[in-house]
């Protein structure tokens, strides 16, 4: 299953769609760190809202397009996590420490048009 | 048939009177005396002084109602019937102050007096007053269970229902600001009352869509290690949803319990008081508050 990822300006937005295959998350990783690379994007946000479990794989695959893609000058945000997914997160350890959040699209590009307009 | 001090005629007599044509009989006859045996137990009733929550009338209503469903169920032996019936007679009487010992002790005083209505009219046959009573006491026995079942699970009910309520009354989350939540909490924690604390946050987070919560535990003298690890995983939860959390208020012994159990502070955004905390937030909204000068 291909998550359709958006350009928005300068950012991009991948959307995850409820059931993503470990095959999915690792074919976004890269696909994610191709499309920044091509579009020269300053940010990409994650809508993880159709999420509603969060395994240890789909965490750690998270933090690495973050870091992957700070390798390239470049921010993420993850948004929607859901109240019941973050509470199982915590209890299970996963704490996505190192990468922003927010609590859903409109506040992830506020919270990104806020620091690049400083930065600017 | 003539009573002769035989087995042959007792065989015989116990094929004529099937256990449930017994049942038959006396009910009837407990019918019959509906009246009398339903005053005999009213006059029991408050010589052993029970019910006193409640009023002769009430008394008498409940009572009427009371006999009249313990004859059915010895008739028909419907006893889910019976135990809804006295879930539904306990709800009633619950909230007026009556208590399971009160309850189980009416039953059984109605079985005393119906069983001593049964040695008055048999008393001269002995043979068939036992087996009259051979087919009254399992079912008389069965009853006495069944209500008395029927009140203690209706009173946990009602004690589940409160506790609940209890537990939600006790932890408000309130919007104080645009994007800013305090979340007071006053009393003990038990790992239930945290678990519950933690969801109602968060679904109030998405809810007011806030950027920064105030936890104040002021009102709260000790936690145990297990709710500190969840005040923790409480603040990392909500940073998930975007959400900075402050606490405030943090007595020096739950200072103490936070430094053994090892919290990464760095983690934990602390400021002493509740008013601090609150200043703190407003200031990472980008809230300025200014006072207004007295006109002369």
């Amino acid at each position: 299953m291909e998550v359709p990822i958006l350009k928005q300006g300068a950012f991009l937005i991948a959307t995850f769609q409820a059931a993503l295959s470990d095959a999915d998350l690792n074919q976004l990783r890269m696909g994610l760190v191709q499309q920044v690379v091509k579009l020269r994007s300053r940010a990409v946000i994650v809508d993880v809202t159709a999420m509603d479990v969060m395994d240890s794989f789909a965490s750690r695959t998270l933090r690495e397009i973050a870091h992957m893609i700070r390798l390239r000058g470049a921010e993420t945000v993850i948004v929607g996590i859901q109240p019941e997914v973050a509470f199982a997160m915590v209890q299970l350890g996963l704490t996505l420490e190192g990468v922003a959040t927010a609590l859903d699209l409109e506040e992830g590009l506020a919270y990104l048009n806020e620091k690049f307009k400083i930065t600017n | 048939m003539a009573k002769r001090d035989s087995t042959t005629t007792d065989l015989e007599l116990k094929r004529t009177e099937e256990p449930s044509e017994l049942l038959r009989e006396l009910v009837a006859h407990l019918r019959q005396n509906r009246t009398q045996l339903r005053e005999e137990w009213v006059v029991r009733i408050s010589e052993t002084r029970l019910l006193t929550a409640m009023t002769k009338e009430e008394i008498f209503a409940e009572a009427t109602s009371v006999y009249d469903s313990y004859v059915e169920a010895l008739e028909t032996e419907a006893f889910e019937a019976l135990q809804a019936y006295a879930r539904n007679l306990s709800e009633r009487i619950i909230p007026r102050g009556v208590e399971t010992h009160e309850v189980v002790g009416i039953v059984l005083l109605l079985r005393d007096v119906l069983a001593r209505s049964l040695f008055a009219k048999y008393q001269n046959d002995f043979k068939k007053l036992n087996r009259i009573l051979d087919a009254y006491e399992p079912a008389a026995n069965r009853i006495a269970n069944t209500v008395a079942v029927g009140f203690v699970q209706e009173r946990e009910r009602v004690i589940r229902q409160q506790q609940e309520a209890i537990r939600e009354l006790s932890t408000p989350v309130l919007q104080v600001r645009e994007r800013l939540l305090i979340l007071p909490i006053i009393g003990v924690i038990d790992p239930q009352r945290a678990r519950q604390l933690t969801e109602q946050l968060l679904r109030g987070i998405r809810t007011n869509r806030a950027k920064v919560v105030v936890i104040d535990i002021t009102g709260v003298a000790a936690m145990d290690v297990t709710v500190a690890n969840h005040l923790v995983q409480t603040v990392e939860a909500s940073r998930l949803l975007g959400a900075t959390v402050i606490v405030t208020g943090l007595s020096p012994e739950i200072a103490q319990t936070l430094v053994t159990i090892g919290v990464d502070l760095g983690k934990m955004n602390t400021v002493g008081d509740l008013q601090g905390g609150i200043e703190q937030a407003e200031r990472l909204l980008g809230y300025k508050v200014a006072s207004i000068a007295e006109p002369r």
